[in-house]
């Protein structure tokens, strides 16, 4: 069983000593069972041998509607691998139990559903899983998951975005654990060559209401090593790259040994953007 | 023990039941909440009333006849079949009743470029109407694969000033398009309004849509009462998203000797992936932001669907319908394929009114349900399109 050493909150552990550090996070995203579960189970150790601080994977679901074209396609390469919430956890397990980098889990509302939460939560819980985001369930429709989720000790992090209200804002910070995932623009996910000018605003105005409570990551349209850099100096805690290692998985499917390791170097850039000084 | 301040959890104006609600993406809230406060204003408002019905007066077309199906009735021998005549609305479908609405509210709300889905091109085509008579820009989006099907379709929209943008995502069909539409939102939420074409969707729009819709049944109610002096036995209509039946059943809920009927598409049959009937042959579930009844798999992969009829191939239903099920006010049945087509040519030929395959649907289960009954009862059929739309696809399967 790895629940052993997953029993306290290693996300919460993990912001602590990377501040204590100086650096912020680097939050690693990839599709699971993308584009098939030994390609994908070789690219998430690439992530975590690069220096990913987190890793976070996405259950694949037929109606992605937070998600642009990228992760997308991924979701569909994944579905027509036969890609299920069931094995994807099974997969997470394996590298859990390998690494003691923490996982978050991103799942649509539907698939949890399907399989109960409760069920969900167990088995997310048994896999190693320390968090998970659900893009489609706001806080006002959460509550029975999210009492759930602390029952079994999963981080529930909930989502702001740049119009989110300031009440809502406190609601939703009162609310998260392990980190508050800051959508830092007006958009889908997918690769941006440049930061939205609203990301910075955003990360400073969530920034002050947090008062160091929850740690802040933010992402959709983060995907270069200057887009790290600002975001950090701007305040956030962390930055959650997606969608631009997911195009590396994508450009290399007929070669997985390359892209584990255009993954790594990927990783290796962009954590080492993280540092603060 | 630190005392938690539970926000609100109140029962929401949004929910029927536990179906509806806010399943969306967090940059969705606010516009929602803008909408539902922006409708909240303006459906009391007494000039917004006027100045709406006044569209729907001398630009839609209302108010539409209730019309005995005389020859049908006869043919029949059984309940007297009246119709609600929503094919001869500008456009050719109730779709219209929705959209001057929600343009009208738009404009108030000082939005000027509109959204908006559509799957067999009725709601586009209504979309692109209301913004052209209101002075609004539409942008459309339409799954390829509904493209091909409703050729037509697209040319009207694009005669009508609006932009039309293929939607190549998933199963390129309608819940694609709303997908698509919802991303364009989430990206454009400052100056965009999503006009959404049925019942469905996160909260306000189930009930923004019913509302607008809702005259269907008003004149409906109140047109059999002058004709028959007293109430029909049955209410049907087809049910896609649901926006027409749910239109002309809200007035008679409250008669609970007036049964309701809501008909699904029985495509080829109920096995996954050969019809469009959620209520009947779906499982619970959250799609497009509520929670309703969903064609899905084991893990909650949402299924494709087939319908014959372009604008009832959707996987999910208006919430409200889900409610209505589960309360045992309203019954859901479905119509296959070859029934629906069976009734428009019977339509067609008896009556001289071809009726739009997805209201073909209700057609073919009235027949049915008349049969049942006296010959001193009445049922009222939501014929909620007219078939010009599906000659080419009817053409292909009715042998000349």
């Amino acid at each position: 069983m790895p629940s052993t050493s997953h029993n306290e909150d290693r996300i919460e552990a993990k912001f602590r000593e990377l501040h204590s550090r100086g650096e912020g996070a680097l939050v690693a995203y990839l599709t699971g069972g993308d584009p098939d579960p030994k390609a994908f189970l070789a690219n998430s150790t690439a992530l975590i041998e690069g220096g990913a601080d987190i890793v976070e994977i996405g259950i694949p679901f037929s109606d992605p509607i937070a998600d642009g074209p990228v992760i997308q396609a991924s979701s569909m390469r994944a579905l027509s691998q036969g890609a299920t919430p069931k094995g994807i956890l099974g997969l997470i397990r394996e590298l859990s139990s390998q690494s003691p980098v923490p996982f978050v889990v991103l799942s649509y509302y539907n698939p949890i559903l399907a399989m109960g939460l409760d069920r969900f939560l167990t088995k997310a819980r048994e896999s190693g899983v320390d968090g998970i985001v659900v893009p489609d369930l706001p806080v006002e429709e959460s509550d029975e998951f999210r009492n759930l989720a602390l029952k079994h000790n999963i981080d529930n992090i909930y989502l702001a975005a740049p119009n989110t209200s300031k009440l809502r804002l406190r609601t939703i910070l009162e609310r998260s654990k392990g980190f508050l995932y800051l959508v830092s623009l007006y958009g889908v996910t997918g690769p941006r060559d440049t930061l939205s000018p609203h990301a910075l605003e955003a990360v400073s105005s969530v920034k002050s209401l947090a008062k160091g409570k929850i740690p802040i990551s933010a992402g959709f349209g983060i995907s270069r090593p200057e887009h790290v850099s600002a975001i950090i100096k701007s305040g956030a805690d962390g930055a959650i790259v997606g969608s631009a290692l997911v195009n590396i998985v994508s450009q290399y499917i007929e070669n997985p040994d390359e892209a584990a390791d255009y993954l790594r170097d990927a990783i290796t850039k962009l954590k080492a953007a993280t540092k603060k000084s | 023990m630190k005392n938690h301040v539970e926000p609100r959890t109140r029962s929401k104006p949004g929910k029927f039941g536990k179906y509806g609600g806010q399943y969306v993406p967090e940059t969705l809230m606010e516009p929602l909440r803008a909408l539902e406060e922006a409708y909240n204003k303006f459906s009391h408002d007494p000039s917004f009333k006027k100045e709406l019905a006044g569209w729907l007066d001398s630009f839609a077309g209302r108010p539409t006849p209730l019309y005995l199906a005389a020859n049908l009735t006869r043919r029949i021998g059984g309940a007297r079949i009246y119709l609600k005549r929503e094919d001869l609305l500008h456009g050719g479908a109730h779709k219209i009743n929705n959209t001057l609405g929600q343009a009208l509210l738009a404009r108030k709300m000082g939005k000027r470029r509109i959204i908006a889905e559509t799957g067999a091109g009725q709601h586009g085509v209504a979309t692109a109407m209301a913004c052209a008579a209101l002075g609004l820009s539409a942008e459309i989006y339409m799954g390829s694969e509904d493209m091909d099907r409703q050729k037509l379709n697209v040319y009207r929209m694009k005669m009508l000033g609006a932009k039309v943008h293929p939607v190549e995502s998933g199963s390129k069909t309608l819940k694609d398009a709303i997908n698509e539409a919802l991303r364009d939102w989430v990206t454009n939420v400052q100056d965009t309004y999503y006009l959404l074409g049925s019942v469905v969707g996160p909260h306000p729009y189930p009930t923004m849509v019913r509302d607008f819709q809702r005259v269907i049944g008003k004149e409906a109610r109140k047109q059999i009462l002058q004709t028959e002096g007293k109430l029909p036995k049955a209410v049907v209509a087809c049910v896609g998203g649901g926006s027409n039946s749910i239109g002309i059943f809200h007035s008679f809920l409250h008669d609970l000797d007036v049964d309701l009927y809501g008909v699904e598409a029985g495509g080829e049959g109920l096995l996954p992936g050969q019809n469009a009937a959620p209520l009947v042959a779906g499982r619970e579930g959250v799609l497009h932001g509520m929670m309703t009844y969903v064609l899905q798999d084991q893990v909650g992969q949402v299924q494709t669907t087939r319908s014959i009829s372009a604008g009832l191939d959707y996987p999910g239903v208006g919430p409200e319908h889900a409610f209505l099920m589960n309360a045992g006010r309203a019954k859901y049945v479905t119509v296959s394929d070859e029934e629906a087509l069976d009734a428009f040519k019977n339509l067609s030929q008896l009556e001289g009114i071809m009726p739009a395959l997805e209201s073909a649907h209700a057609i073919s289960y009235a027949m049915k349900l008349a049969k049942s009954l006296g010959t001193k009862d009445s049922i009222i059929v939501n014929l909620s399109g007219r078939g010009d739309k599906d000659v080419e696809i009817i053409a292909k399967h009715i042998p000349q």
